[in-house]
């Protein structure tokens, strides 16, 4: 990936750049515009309108009527301000952040153990595992939540028995969803299972990359095993723990599908995160004002920690030419 | 032998982490090929003693499966085909020019993959609702764009860069023309990236929910993430059916993924790992 630069540079002075005729100077100038223009005519149509449309939908009154005449009423930041003062935007807010927290936390966690193991073990065990991560990794969040679902349900589901059977207590017929702390446990071992294969595999794929003989010159030296870690392994996959940290960080700010379809797409208010939160008062509740307003406090809220990713990864492409 | 026995830990470990990761998928499947009175018992049939394909009959016997796979396939395809080309050409100008804007917009490609569809689903669908365009599958092909052609471009970019310029730069003093020499040397040997990276966009399209769950009410005009919900009724679920469901919407993807995953883990975090 890292030839870009040379590339570039290469070109540019290299001898088939000429002078030649200006019609043909200026064709080559406008070629990588014209290269381009069909792509940024697609992502300005498909994602920049509806952006732009979004924030204005934030300053109108838009229900069901707005709705029927197309025409919404420009009522200035006091959708911000219905939403900021509510009670329950507070929970879905709160209850977003502290989900986000232990979801990236715990996949990040069993992630850097895993790709950590995966160094330590037989090329069998390696295979095997690798393996079957990528089978999950493969599969589509949808049918994956359904089967996690059956995995739980109260009266026939293997999780219950297997809890009651290892003698963690009476799980007969215990459902799952009645208690919002229990269900956002059952949606965080939906999404921490979905992500680890991505996290472990990429960051075992950057392990691997550390240099050897960094490792062994630390242990010659004397270094224990996490000092060796923690010194040298660290400092060279930082950067790649940044962008997924960013990464997971932003698919779990706004998990939805998980939420609305294992809940069978009549959550309780209890499970509201922001994602649901502005979902249900545009599509339920029909005021898409309100709900756009939600989703302008979700977009501002990742857009920051957007920037790291973006620093990251644009830092990465460029220095690695 | 303290180092070998540190070694018998770790392979155990991972088969452990092994067994817990896959037990999931191997329990969709083997509850999709177990008869009724298997599934719903209340002591687990570990592996199934009676397989059946009743489940899968049951399935895609689901009013509007056909029709649903067909859907799925037309949105999804075109998507990937009309995505797959801008993204090339967007590709070799972001590899193979410097021009002003370049870094402008490389930094718009990687930042738009940022915007939860979540939040644009609204005027999406307010949009779509004025020029009369819900419920119909080409308004879902031009937001599924936005899904797929940004990280197009992106790991186009990565195959496109791969190619080393000095191939081209000898056609070009051998006499080929400049889009010559791009397309007889450099389109070969990008050609399995462009299949990976139309592989990747089909999954991802293929998986998609908000979008078709929003736009697509109509039941012969959804897609099969959203036909899974119709095996869920007031009178509880069928399991084994939703299963199999499960299992054959999962498939293809699975397949496809299995195919191309090592090409794409790359493009996926955008050239952090090097290599």
């Amino acid at each position: 990936m890292g030839v870009a630069g040379d590339a570039r540079a290469s070109v540019a002075t290299g001898p088939n750049i000429e002078a030649g005729p200006w019609r043909s100077i200026l064709a080559r100038r406008l070629l990588p515009y014209a290269l381009i223009a069909p792509a940024m005519l697609v992502i300005l149509g498909v994602l920049g309108y509806p952006l732009g449309m979004l924030l204005w939908l934030s300053t109108q009154h838009y229900g069901l009527r707005e709705l029927f005449q197309h025409q919404g009423e420009f009522v200035g930041l006091k959708n911000f301000a219905t939403i900021l003062t509510d009670a329950q935007f507070g929970y879905v807010v709160r209850t977003s952040l502290l989900f986000t927290a232990v979801n990236v936390g715990l996949s990040m966690l069993f992630a850097t153990l895993i790709a950590l193991l995966l160094e330590r073990v037989s090329r069998f065990a390696r295979m095997l595992l690798s393996a079957g991560l990528v089978f999950v990794w493969a599969t589509p969040v949808i049918p994956a939540v359904n089967l996690w679902q059956w995995m739980f349900d109260y009266e026939f589901g293997i999780i219950n028995w297997l809890l009651t059977h290892i003698g963690a207590g009476d799980y007969i017929h215990h459902n799952w969803f009645e208690n919002p702390v229990q269900g956002f446990a059952v949606i965080t071992v939906i999404v921490v299972w979905g992500a680890i294969p991505f996290l472990a595999l990429t960051l075992y794929a950057g392990l691997t990359q550390v240099p050897r003989e960094l490792v062994e010159a630390a242990e010659i030296d004397g270094a224990r095993p996490w000092q060796v870690f923690a010194n040298v392994t660290l400092p060279i996959v930082r950067p790649l723990l940044i962008i997924l940290f960013s990464l997971s960080t932003i698919w779990d700010f706004g998990v939805f599908n998980q939420v609305w379809v294992l809940l069978n797409q009549r959550p309780s208010k209890d499970y509201f995160l922001i994602a649901v939160y502005s979902f249900q008062e545009s599509f339920r509740v029909s005021q898409y004002g309100l709900g756009a307003s939600a989703a302008v406090v979700m977009v501002v809220i990742l857009a920051i920690v957007s920037v790291f990713y973006i620093r990251e990864t644009v830092t990465l492409t460029t220095e690695d030419a | 032998m303290r180092r070998r026995a540190g070694r018998v830990f770790f392979n155990g470990l991972a088969i452990l982490i092994f067994l817990v990761m896959t037990f999931p998928i191997y329990w969709m499947v083997s509850t999709a090929l177990k008869p009724g009175n298997e599934i719903l018992s209340l002591t687990p049939v570990w592996i199934p003693t009676h397989v059946t394909f009743d489940n899968f009959q049951t399935a895609i016997h689901v009013p509007f499966f056909w029709n649903d796979v067909v859907n799925s396939l037309i949105i999804v395809g075109s998507t990937v085909a009309i995505c797959i080309v801008l993204a090339f050409l967007a590709a070799a100008a972001v590899a193979r020019f410097g021009f002003r804007g370049r870094a402008a917009f490389v930094i718009m490609v990687i930042a738009v993959q940022m915007v939860p569809l979540n939040a644009l689903v609204i005027p999406i669908y307010l949009f779509l609702d004025r020029v009369g365009q819900v419920d119909s599958l080409v308004g879902v092909i031009a937001y599924y764009m936005a899904v797929v052609l940004p990280f197009m471009i992106w790991t186009l970019r990565g195959f496109v860069a791969n190619v080393p310029v000095d191939l081209e730069e000898a056609a070009m003093i051998d006499g080929a023309s400049r889009v010559g020499a791009f397309m007889r040397i450099v389109f070969p040997l990008v050609a399995p990236g462009l299949v990976a990276t139309a592989i990747f966009g089909f999954i991802q399209a293929w998986n998609e929910y908000i979008i078709a769950y929003v736009l697509l009410s109509t039941p012969s005009k959804q897609t099969l993430t959203i036909w899974l919900a119709s095996f869920t009724t007031q009178h509880g679920t069928d399991w084994g059916g939703l299963m199999a469901g499960a299992t054959l919407t999962a498939l293809p993807v699975v397949v496809l993924f299995l195919l191309v995953q090592r090409y794409v883990q790359g493009g996926l975090t955008a050239g952090a790992v090097k290599g």
